[in-house]
């Protein structure tokens, strides 16, 4: 059957290096010394810690809830002893603490007890709960809670779920071995979404230039018939954005006002899809996940790894080359550099590369912005690269909010088409910051003005209230007339008093004076 | 002659009736231009601008004060207020903002309850002869509460980069020699 497949504009062709890493099958990473897990791997609000140090815990225990609706929880990679509760280096591009639970894995590697989720038989809110307390998150590298993207918009019925398996980073394969090994599973994790989202048609999109992916999941998706359609799509970086995916394979652009529910299209990774799978069937909780291990390492490959585990133990597998300079986590185009090796592999984890001054040679000299307009041509959601790099190099975040700054996915497209070299993403990047900095300041002002208007009511109500007090005060007193004339009554007898004993002083005084010069000396 | 000069007075009177009328039956109370510059203002209620609080600075500045004069807004804000109003905008060189907010010292706080007096915006939870202390997150950093605390125990402190409040940094890159 031909199908019409649609185009997203613009895009780039880089070297992908990805050969390297998909020799060996998926291997399974040996448990390291210590696991960092930190408590807020995923878009939303951060888990709230269940356990204390000390406490033994058992894999796929649960050591963090899941806090609101747009959250996850997080569980134990491996059974052992939780050493500490405590704020450890992210995996961020800053590097700065977070909270995380730090275990000691005891070897045993003994289960929590699991139990398969009988889906069909609970209602879809509860179904999405037990996801979201499965720890499912997108692991694409976004992390958004699966849970979250599994219900229906109201309005509009749901035509598609798009199954991202373009994968169009250079060196990243951790998708591409996941649907040569594991196809069975993905299709049928897309299978259970089906069933939450109800959508005439399943579109897993791979880049053309995976045909044993491609085979695999054509060969798994042929039990659920027609429904499920596998599609190769002409390999072009960045198909594998959820905007530039859907649009290649349903033709529809989701505006920016918009999301992707509403026009009748959701995307999730193989990867996601994969977890989801081995939660329904074996209750597995999500601890590990597949991360390429590629770039200027001996061994190139794929590790199953459990989340949490130190980089520095991670990337010791790969033997990386003497003259390894930084290591990346995400892929060239996109990641960012690991801050420091204490830094643990957590849910967005897709790809550890090593860099060397071979592989990546440092970026010649910036030169002026001349307006060629090449970065528009390459932008593939056809922003102005330009004008925004015009606005976020002088700090206006305003204007270049104008040119649509926030529709920028942060692909690197523009930068790498630059004839200046101008690094914009990074521009992109810091004018992004400088907007949520403003939003989160305009918050706060908010709401002290709201505070500060309620006081001022408060303190009004407050005065009026004592007026009020006082005045009925002076009028009860007003109205009781014997009162009054009593309490003269005493006030005239007290005077009396006073002046009597007043008189008897002065009395006493002269009689004493007489009584002294009377007493002897 | 008259044919012209009647009906013109006549519509003159009419329509001076209707603006007349408009004016009354339309009044707006208040400018509306001082909401939208208390709006720009970051409301942090502090005084340093010389007015008590930033709606009586956005009163100010409606009726021709500078917009130069409140530090924790910067540059930033004072360019705001300058697009806001049409006016220059202001001279370079302004002072960074720089985030703080307010600690107690739990060992020394005798719970008097003047600094929960002296909070404009709400942000110190306590009572009387019970331990006070500012919730961070609410916290503006205008220091009033500072000078009325009898055992001075009630500190500034700088808000510091964590991971949710990191921003990327300005790019910026070393000049290298080209030969």
């Amino acid at each position: 059957m031909f199908r019409k497949l649609f185009s997203f504009k613009g895009g780039i062709k880089p070297d992908t290096y990805k050969a390297v890493s998909t020799r060996e099958p998926i291997g399974i990473a040996p448990l390291p010394s210590t696991l960092i897990v930190p408590l807020h791997q995923h878009a939303g609000g951060r888990a709230i810690p269940r356990v204390r140090a000390g406490d033994r815990v058992l894999k796929g225990q649960c050591i963090g809830e899941a806090d609101g609706w747009i959250s996850s929880a997080v569980h134990a990679p491996a059974s052992g002893k939780v050493l500490a509760v405590e704020n450890r280096m992210a995996a961020h591009p800053s590097g700065l603490p977070t909270l995380s639970v730090v275990i000691e894995p005891d070897g045993l590697d003994e289960w929590a007890c699991l139990h398969p989720l009988r889906y069909q038989a609970l209602s879809p809110e509860k179904t999405r709960e037990c996801l979201r307390d499965a720890g499912i998150v997108g692991l694409g590298g976004a992390a958004f809670p699966t849970h979250a993207k599994l219900s229906a918009a109201k309005q509009t019925a749901m035509e598609a779920i798009v199954i991202n398996g373009a994968e169009c980073e250079p060196f990243m394969t951790c998708d591409d071995m996941l649907m040569r090994e594991r196809a069975e599973g993905i299709v049928s994790g897309a299978a259970f979404f089906r069933e939450l989202l109800d959508p005439k048609k399943v579109l897993i999109g791979i880049e053309d230039n995976k045909p044993e992916a491609i085979a695999a999941m054509s060969e798994a998706a042929k039990r659920f018939g027609s429904d499920f359609e596998v599609i190769a799509i002409p390999a072009r970086y960045p198909a594998g954005g959820a905007k530039q995916l859907i649009r290649a394979l349903t033709g529809k652009e989701i505006p920016a006002s918009r999301r992707s529910p509403e026009m009748g299209v959701q995307c999730f990774n193989v990867g996601t899809a994969y977890s989801a799978w081995r939660f329904i069937t074996f209750g597995e909780p999500l601890v590990s996940r597949i991360v390429t291990l590629t770039g200027n390492v001996e061994n190139a490959r794929n590790w199953e790894t459990r989340i949490g585990t130190p980089f520095r133990e991670f990337v010791a597998l790969g033997h990386p080359g003497h003259d390894t300079n930084g290591f990346l986590m995400g892929g060239p185009m996109m990641g960012f550099e690991i801050p420091g090796m204490d830094a643990p592999v957590v849910k967005s984890s897709n790809c550890v590369i090593a860099a060397a001054t071979s592989l990546f040679p440092p970026p010649p000299a910036e030169m002026p912005c001349i307006r060629c307009g090449s970065c528009a041509e390459a932008c593939p959601h056809e922003l102005q690269p330009f004008e925004l790099y015009r606005f976020a190099r002088v700090k206006n975040f305003d204007r270049a909010r104008e040119f649509a700054l926030d529709e920028c996915i942060e692909c690197g497209c523009c930068a790498y088409v630059c004839p200046s070299r101008i690094p914009l993403v990074q521009y992109f990047r810091f004018a992004k910051s400088g907007v949520q900095a403003r939003l989160r300041e305009k918050e706060k002002a908010e709401s002290a003005r709201s505070r500060v208007e309620r006081r001022k009511a408060r303190e009004a109500r407050a005065k009026a209230e004592k007026a009020e007090r006082l005045a009925a005060g002076a009028q009860a007193s007003g109205m009781d007339a014997s009162k009054k004339t009593a309490v003269q009554a005493a006030i005239e007898r007290a005077r009396q008093d006073r002046e009597t004993i007043q008189a008897g002083n002065a009395n006493d005084a002269e009689t004493g004076d007489r009584y002294d010069e009377g007493q002897p000396r | 002659m008259l044919t012209v000069i009647f009906p013109m007075t006549l519509g003159a009177a009419a329509l001076g009736a209707m603006l007349g009328w408009a004016s009354v039956r339309f009044r707006v109370d208040g400018s509306p231009l001082i909401d939208e510059i208390e709006n720009a203002l970051p409301q942090t209620q502090c005084g340093q601008c010389g007015f008590p609080g930033c709606r009586a600075y956005a009163e100010a500045i409606e009726n021709g004060a500078r917009i130069d004069l409140c530090p924790p807004g910067g540059e930033a804000g004072a360019r705001r207020l300058a697009d806001l109003l049409g006016r220059d905008p202001p001279a370079p060189g302004m002072e960074e903002p720089s985030p703080q907010a307010a600690v107690i010292d739990e060992q020394r706080c005798i719970g008097c309850t003047l600094c929960i007096q002296a909070c404009p915006v709400d942000a110190i939870v306590g009572a009387a002869k019970q331990l006070h202390t500012v919730v961070g997150t609410l916290c503006t950093g205008c220091e009033l509460c500072v000078p009325p605390c009898p055992m001075e125990c009630i500190q500034m402190k700088a808000v510091t980069e964590n991971i949710d409040n990191w921003a990327w940094k300005y790019p910026v890159f070393g000049i290298r020699r080209v030969n």
